[in-house]
């Protein structure tokens, strides 16, 4: 334990990346933690008195269009935002994981058939194979991590099909296959933990984009149902009060940049983590 | 590094000139504009192209608010609600509403000169009806058994079924028999005669001078397409457009200091419609709770900052002949008496059900927070699914597969029945599975009625059922604001979808 918080404090001061991430992604995640248990208001409470009023010391954030007031509702929304971002990052970097290592490690029919599926996902953008999925299958949380998970797959495949490339040939691997070692157990046991780094950065960065994937397709209209809102559909809903109530548009927004860019320091910190 | 900062020193130099040069330039043309203004004519922005120029096979809403001011039919909308008589100077109606008799107007021209005669009127109503065996253009002119020339300038038109509302379909464009090319060359009776359209940017009409009633005050209008909803407000302020109808509160608080704003409304019936076939709307005392928990001025409150119309009933306010202010107090807010009716039906501890809107509608997005909100209060759970508009179209409107939906429901006539014919029991269009006999009856006797004023207490009593069983939680018409540059004034909202530009005029100096 004290080896790893040593080892941590070191990596702290030599990898300023790691420090920035940590701190910002915990302001973010303290936001979240503190709104699952108490937010200043109701999120979904309204009051005709108090439509779009600025910062106050009432409302930190301002209110919003319908009066509510917007710490509550960044609070409740960065929760829903966090939550879509992870799930779609989960299914993304499992399927993804496996369809890359299956294919890189076997190559051959398999591996030809499948990367050019994926080559054929790849030519659609994510938020385009989103809203058709959504569009079939109607709106709702479900579909909606499904299909911003099946839009990530790809990048995935991609990634860890070209590193268990790399492995397949070296030293070490050759060297189980003579001591006659199973391809599950070689796939699992002795290339994936090897190409854990740049799996680690990759989930990062695809989570940052799967915050701002979720923004996007809630900014267009089918990610989050109201009255409850992610970040991204609260910026939606705010553009047309920019110019007469900037702080709705900017206080979601501004929550957005730091979650993205905790992580994105993050990923950047563990990909040089020593 | 010396030759770094003298490029520095250059930039900068060449940049206070250019902006310098910029800042003259721009200013000038400013002034020009303002010199070269003449309040004789006036640039409309609409946010669409036109479908087309033959009126009698546009179907586009936004179309016909354009053309509106090209064609007339034999009566024509006031914006009263009244048809009075256009191309007809005057008519009678058989008592068995079965035979619509047309004096032509003396003396009146169609845009190219010629006079209209009795023949141009036959001709253009049997082009609508499908009397050569194909599909009627107009659903309502399949009634029709015949169009008969009696002498140079009376027509009759002969109803298979006796239909005393039939007048309501009367204002179809009459056209030219002559005209060859009518979806090249639009020629009307209208107030203004068609100059030139160029897709996707303009339309541009001329004052005619030979208009049989009141001369349009403004002599060339231009209709531009300006499709980009985040320029209006731009456009307006730049002076590229002069007005805009159906722009947004946001949009109307934005320009208010400097353009004139009209309040008027859409001419909807925005309700929470329930699906009165199913459980617990089935009940029409749950239904009257919901009625008593929501409270449309505060929905207007949230939604429009206060403007709008309150509704109590499928109609509204513009219908004035028919629309009962009365009913908007059946269900004044009472949260205790909702409570009281909601345990008398046994659901003391409130109930669920999710409410569908179409996304793309903001106003009725945000109508349906607000009513999830107040239901709160008397333990009622609403969940809002957002839909797109396709789907809402297919799943609740076609096929009335929904709980409860917030919409806005125009009409397409300037009858009452176009409004109220959707909540007769086997009506195919009847959105929330109304049933009623005391409302199919009494609806039946104003359809037979011939007399106005005997219809229209019937279709009155229709109203009162409606509100009496709470069919829907009937909450407002939609406020809609219209900008003209302050030059102008006159602005004039009509209850049907259209722009009445010969109304408006210069303000005098």
């Amino acid at each position: 334990m004290s080896k790893v918080g040593k080892k941590l404090k070191k990596n702290m001061r030599d990898n300023p990346y790691l420090a920035a991430g940590l701190v910002i992604t915990g302001m973010v995640l303290l936001l979240i933690i503190v709104g699952l248990f108490w937010t200043p208001y109701e999120p979904t409470a309204m009051n005709a008195k108090e439509k779009l009023s600025g910062i106050s010391l009432r409302h930190p954030m301002g209110t919003d269009n319908m009066g509510r007031d917007v710490l509550s509702r960044v609070m409740y929304g960065s929760r829903i935002t966090l939550f879509i971002a992870m799930g779609t990052v989960a299914i993304g970097a499992f399927a993804g994981t496996i369809i890359g290592a299956v294919t890189g490690y076997f190559g051959g029919m398999l591996d030809e058939v499948m990367m050019r599926i994926i080559d054929a996902m790849f030519a659609f953008p994510s938020i385009l194979l989103a809203l058709v999925i959504i569009s079939i299958f109607g709106t709702g949380w479900v579909q909606l991590l499904v299909s911003l998970g099946i839009a990530f797959v790809p990048s995935f495949a991609r990634i860890v099909r070209g590193e268990v490339l790399r492995c397949r040939n070296m030293d070490y691997v050759e060297n189980a296959r003579l001591q006659g070692v199973s391809d599950l157990r070689m796939i699992f046991v002795h290339i994936l933990p090897n190409i854990k780094g740049v799996l680690a950065s990759a989930i990062l960065i695809g989570f940052n984009n799967a915050v701002l994937a979720e923004a996007g397709l809630s900014y267009l209209g089918v990610g989050s149902q109201p009255p409850y809102a992610s970040l991204g559909r609260m910026l939606s809903d705010a553009q047309q009060y920019m110019f007469t109530t900037p702080s709705y548009v900017l206080c979601p927004g501004i929550v957005i940049v730091l979650m993205v860019l905790g992580f994105a320091f993050l990923g950047e910190g563990i990909s040089r983590w020593k | 590094m010396t030759g770094r900062s003298f490029n520095r020193k250059a930039v900068s130099k060449l940049l206070t000139i250019v902006l310098a040069t910029l800042t003259i330039a721009l200013s000038g043309c400013s002034s020009d504009k303002t010199a070269g203004d003449d309040s004789s004519k006036i640039t409309i922005g609409i946010p669409q192209d036109i479908s087309g120029l033959d009126p009698h096979n546009i179907t586009g809403a936004g179309t016909k608010e354009v053309l509106f001011n090209v064609f007339e039919g034999l009566v024509k909308p006031d914006e009263n609600g009244n048809l009075n008589p256009a191309v007809a100077s005057d008519y009678t109606i058989s008592d068995d509403s079965k035979v619509y008799s047309f004096t032509l107007r003396d003396g009146i021209r169609f845009h190219d000169g010629s006079a209209v005669t009795a023949e141009d009127i036959k001709y253009s109503l049997e082009r609508n009806c499908g009397l050569d065996g194909s599909e009627p253009l107009i659903k309502s002119f399949s009634n029709i058994e015949s169009v008969s020339i009696v002498d140079d300038s009376h027509v009759d038109v002969v109803l298979t079924e006796g239909d005393s509302d039939f007048l309501t379909q009367l204002t179809v464009a009459i056209i030219p028999k002559s005209n060859q090319t009518p979806d090249s060359t639009p020629i009307g009776t209208g107030p203004y005669k068609f100059v030139s359209w160029s897709p996707q940017e303009s339309v541009v009409m001329t004052r005619f001078d030979d208009y049989w009633g009141e001369k349009a005050f403004i002599k060339d209008v231009t209709f531009k397409i300006t499709s980009n909803p985040d320029a209006i407000v731009m456009d307006l302020k730049g002076g590229s457009i002069d007005m805009f109808p159906r722009i947004t509160s946001t949009q109307a608080e934005q320009l208010k200091d400097e353009f004139m704003i009209y309040e008027g409304t859409m001419n909807l019936v925005q309700a929470l419609y329930i699906n009165n076939a199913e459980k617990p709307f089935d009940d029409v005392r749950v239904r009257q709770a919901l009625c008593y928990a929501i409270n449309p001025q505060e929905i207007m409150d949230f939604v429009s900052d206060g403007a709008g119309a309150e509704i109590g009933s499928a109609m509204f306010p513009s219908y004035s002949k028919y629309f009962l202010p009365e009913l908007n107090d059946t269900y004044n807010t009472d949260t205790d008496k909702a409570k009281e009716l909601l345990a008398q039906a046994g659901y003391q501890n409130g109930f669920e059900f999710t409410i569908t809107v179409p996304s793309n509608y903001t106003q009725h997005v945000d109508t349906a927070q607000v009513v999830s909100e107040q239901l709160k209060a008397i333990g009622v759970t609403a969940n809002i699914q957002e839909v797109e508009w396709n789907t809402w179209l297919s799943d609740v409107y076609t096929d009335k597969n929904y709980q409860a939906t917030v919409v806005g429901i125009d009409a397409s006539t300037l009858s009452a029945s176009s409004l109220l014919a959707r909540y007769v029991s086997d009506s195919p269009k009847n959105l929330v599975h109304f049933n009623s006999r005391e409302y199919d009856e009494t609806y039946s006797k104003a359809v037979a009625t011939a007399d106005d004023k005997e219809k229209t207490e019937y279709y009155k009593e229709c109203e009162r059922i409606l509100s009496k069983e709470a069919a829907s939680v009937y909450i407002q018409d939609l406020p809609e604001f219209v900008a003209l540059n302050r030059k102008f004034t006159g602005y004039v909202f009509y209850p049907i979808y259209v722009q009445d530009i010969a109304r408006i005029r210069p303000v005098e100096q």
